[in-house]
């Protein structure tokens, strides 16, 4: 079995990420010189002329896209745990996920025969 | 050692909690929360449920944020175009999360009454028995979530899909 402190590894491998870009993030800021001039600070330095900011409305497809993303997400998530227990929950185990899958299979086929995922 | 733990990640997630309110711009409140939401899967490590704490960081931190992100976009958020805030508004608000504290304040209030009874067993939060327990003893919930993915399925298509007009 596993404990709490089995994960300070992890614990020190995130700390160690983190403190990598801090580090080289802050190293380069400190170390680099520093010469701003209106071409320097544009978004883009070639290319199209950009026009008004990021924060427009944008489409709802996106978001539709996005939910049914977090919708099969979690329906993954449901089978790490029949997963492991694969052999001791036997056929019984068997039918119940059958049983869910069908019913997000059903939810799949008619996102699909809708063309929720179509992009217009 | 634990005990440290628990009070340094309670410190981090109240901190990225009050800042996800207090500031201005709402994409940082956005990222404030991510921040949130791993310092509550620390909190599942603690408590040794190590796939509560995968699930959480894979489920809220990956896509439920980009769920708030979206929202954030739909959203007209330009500095001008921010409609005035009305006086109900504003009363309504504080007086619903005064109620809100009011029920969080009873429920620890009440929590120091129950008896504090035998230590639970520190490996329930593990995958396989969280595995037996829901297939097991919490089948028919577990079929009946399918259900509601399929109605969050359905209602999801019906709202955000534009109805193609037929001749």
């Amino acid at each position: 079995m596993s404990t709490p402190a089995d994960y300070l590894p992890i614990l020190l491998q995130f700390i160690a990420a983190l403190g990598f870009v801090v580090l080289t993030i802050g190293a380069t800021h400190l170390l680099g010189p520093k010469r701003h001039t209106n071409v320097k600070n544009e978004t883009f330095e070639c290319g199209i002329e950009s026009v008004g900011n990021a924060r427009v409305p944008f489409s709802i497809k996106y978001f539709l896209v996005a939910i049914l993303f977090v919708l099969f997400d979690v329906e993954v998530i449901f089978m790490y745990p029949w997963a492991v227990n694969f052999k001791s929950l036997g056929v019984r185990g068997l039918i119940e996920m059958f049983m869910f899958m069908s019913l997000l299979l059903l939810g799949f086929f008619y996102i699909i025969k809708k063309g929720a995922l179509k992009w217009e | 050692m634990t005990q440290y733990f628990f009070y340094f990640l309670s410190f981090l997630a109240i901190f990225f909690a009050a800042l996800v309110v207090l500031s201005k711009n709402p994409v940082h409140s956005v990222l404030y929360l991510i921040l949130c939401f791993f310092s509550i899967a620390g909190h599942y490590i603690l408590l040794n449920a190590q796939f509560l704490a995968a699930v959480h960081i894979i489920v809220y931190a990956g896509a439920i944020m980009v769920l708030f992100l979206f929202v954030l976009m739909l959203m007209n958020l330009n500095r001008d175009s921010e409609p005035p805030k009305s006086w109900q508004g504003k009363v309504a608000a504080t007086l619903a999360a005064g109620l809100l504290l009011l029920v969080f304040t009873a429920s620890i209030k009440g929590a120091d009454a129950l008896p504090s009874g035998n230590q639970p067993d520190n490996t329930v939060g593990l995958l396989t028995n969280l595995g037996k327990t829901l297939y097991n003893d919490f089948m028919l919930p577990f079929e009946v979530s399918s259900i509601l993915f399929l109605v969050a399925m359905v209602g999801a298509v019906m709202i955000g899909k534009r109805e193609e007009v037929s001749e």
